[in-house]
């Protein structure tokens, strides 16, 4: 595992940088925790496709070292899909937001992870659309305020957890930016992971959720993502009163998409008619 | 000789797609559109090629534009309603230039409509439903034997334009069954560039998928030559849409597919396309032995519309009529190209009913008849 300041430069299409991402944005860590991961899974960098939704993480395949495709909001699985099945040799990442993946996406993701298909999902959630200005996401707890929110939300959130877990994700883990040790390590073993894998990482926005709902700058943020969560592995009731639960969910081995299908192929062969 | 075939429309549709060379199908089932899905997942696993029913077909195009970046020629199947969802994906694929093929069998709409009915409703959609402009190519055909010859051309096009191409069915033709010879085709694959390094993968025809030895950058955003997003140069972007648009401009006459029936000494044209063109064709040999000197000209082509051919066609007649099943589509641009050289007449049902070729001869008579009174 790389230490702080190890150089992962390597990885990066720094052509393309600075980023978008505005200062204090967790997404940045995210990125040095994909870098972190790369480093420690050691892949051939052109067999591997970053796949981005739409919004402010859709933008992270464009500063990897890798094939990048940058695609439409909440659809990124379902192009990462065909790119898989057509040629399976590749690795892909695929990097999506809250929005992204619970709102417009949501019937993509709970398809990806009900076909158990040997993608990694990384769900950025910020509790909110930033690039489009701070709007009510799917992800933010009740009471919560954004643009278009001001008086708080009357709306319960979406678990991504919770709603992975339903819909038969066979690998699914959150983490924080604050926990960058962890961070990377959860990704490498959702890449490594021979099925779908889910990794939520909750990032924190300054620029609008943090601002909007009083929660200070960055640094303040990452603190508050310490305090609202609590490791799974060592929960008791007392920890988790109020608190979300990080960790590994569920790693389970079960049929792959792609290799169902290969094997079906393969069964399938003399047959299917004439052309 | 080959052997001839009783066969499905719908079935055409899918033996052209694996003449042509398809390797991935990804749907959702729609009426009158599911014999191409369910006949693609016959087919395919036993060549290697890759089936998949995806959770809608904004996710199907999806599939289908990822499969193509991976290298695979690549194809979905629907009709209205999930024609219309697939708009977001038709606009990702040409700001992409991503060769793929979509199969719109139209049925009565708009939304739920009527969906074992035929129609010719879509043909402004498929040029302009999705936003932004993009260069378009859209076919139709009106035979079992056309289909299977037409699904190879839009694989051929889209692979020599890097474009979605869009073919247009429709609920009779889908379901008609006809016997058929199916012909060996010539198939076009897209270019390569010679070697990876240094690639545009923007720059012009030659294509290089995911992992074959460079990194490549696809965004659905503005961007240059290299993929880089551009999102805020809109000269870029405008210069890269011309570039588009004029090839496709400059090779207009290539793309068109029609063909001309009766029509050299011609004084009454019927324009008309897809299934309509069929009863077009009786009625000109109806009008011809009541001594009318109708003739027919079938647009296999409708999108880049073929205006000079339209045009040279026109100054000859003393009038066209443009038979559709919609109120009024095609004649646009039918009108646009005559440019008053000749009158145009519209002739419309949207009741989910054919065109008869009494009805059309009757229309086209009635035109001759107020025509001789007037002169």
């Amino acid at each position: 595992m790389p230490r702080v300041g190890e150089d992962l430069r390597k990885y990066l299409r720094v052509e393309m940088l600075p980023n978008v991402w505005c200062p204090g944005c967790g997404h940045g860590n995210v990125a040095r925790g994909i870098a972190a991961a790369l480093d420690d899974l050691q892949l051939p960098l052109e067999q591997l496709v970053m796949v981005g939704g739409i919004g402010c993480s859709g933008r992270t395949p464009f500063y990897f070292n890798a094939s990048a495709m940058h695609t439409t909001h909440g659809r990124a699985l379902a192009f990462a899909t065909g790119i898989k099945l057509a040629k399976p040799e590749l690795t892909i990442i695929v990097t999506m937001g809250d929005g992204d993946a619970a709102a417009i996406g949501g019937n993509h993701f709970i398809h990806a992870c009900r076909r158990n298909i040997d993608l990694t999902a990384i769900v950025y959630n910020n509790s909110t659309y930033g690039m489009t200005g701070g709007q009510h996401a799917p992800t933010a707890p009740r009471g919560t305020r954004s643009s278009t929110t001001p008086r708080g939300s009357i709306e319960p959130p979406f678990d991504m957890v919770e709603l992975a877990l339903g819909a038969g994700a066979t690998y699914v883990a959150r983490t924080t930016t604050f926990d960058f040790e962890e961070l990377p390590r959860r990704i490498a073993e959702a890449v490594r992971h021979p099925g779908f894998a889910v990794v939520e990482v909750l990032t924190q926005c300054p620029t609008f959720y943090g601002r909007m709902n009083g929660l200070g700058d960055a640094a303040a943020m990452l603190d508050y993502e310490r305090d609202q969560t609590a490791s799974c592995e060592r929960i008791t009731k007392e920890d988790l009163v109020g608190k979300l639960p990080l960790g590994v969910f569920r790693q389970a081995e079960c049929p792959e998409y792609v290799r169902e299908y290969a094997a079906l192929c393969a069964a399938s062969r003399g047959e299917g008619g004439q052309a | 000789m080959r052997p001839m075939r009783l066969i499905q429309g719908n079935e055409a549709c899918a033996l052209g797609a694996i003449r042509a060379g398809c390797s991935f199908y990804a749907g959702y089932p729609i009426t009158p559109a599911s014999e191409i899905m369910e006949w693609m997942a016959r087919l395919l696993p036993p060549r290697g090629g890759v089936f998949l029913q995806m959770e809608d077909e904004i996710a199907a195009l999806g599939a289908v534009i990822g499969a193509s970046w991976a290298g695979a020629k690549a194809m979905t199947a629907t009709s209205g309603p999930g024609f219309s969802l697939m708009q977001e994906h038709i606009g990702y694929a040409a700001m992409t230039e991503t060769p793929c093929v979509i199969v719109d069998s139209q049925r009565g709409g708009p939304s739920t409509g009527m969906p074992t009915l035929p129609s010719q409703g879509d043909v402004m959609q498929a040029r302009w439903g999705t936003h932004g402009d993009r260069p378009a190519i859209v076919l139709t055909a009106s035979s079992v034997r056309d289909t299977y010859e037409v699904t190879v051309a839009a694989f051929n096009l889209s692979e020599t334009y890097r474009l979605p191409v869009v073919l247009l069915l429709d609920a009779i033709l889908s379901h008609m069954r006809e016997n058929v010879e199916l012909p060996e085709l010539e198939v076009v694959d897209r270019a390569r560039p010679d070697a990876p390094e240094g690639f545009q993968p923007f720059a012009g025809q030659e294509f290089l998928p995911f992992g074959a030895g460079a990194n490549v950058v696809v965004t659905g955003l503005a961007h240059a030559e290299s993929g880089r997003p551009r999102s805020s140069d809109g000269v870029n972007l405008e210069r890269m849409l011309r570039r588009s648009l004029d090839r496709l401009a400059a090779d207009a006459e290539l793309i068109s597919r029609y063909r001309t029936y009766r029509a050299e000494d011609a004084r009454h044209l019927i324009l008309a396309y897809g299934i309509t063109a069929r009863a077009a064709r009786a009625a000109v040999d109806r009008l011809r032995s009541d001594g009318i000197r109708a003739g027919l000209l079938e647009l296999q082509t409708l999108w880049p519309f073929p205006e000079r051919l339209v045009a040279e066609l026109a100054s000859r007649v003393e009038q066209l009529i443009v038979p559709e099943l919609n109120l009024g589509q095609l004649v646009w641009p039918v009108r646009a190209a005559v440019a008053g050289a000749a009158p145009v007449r519209a002739l419309n049902r949207a009741d989910g009913r054919l065109f008869s070729p009494p009805e059309i001869a009757a229309a086209v008579a009635e035109q001759e008849v107020a025509h001789a009174a007037g002169r």
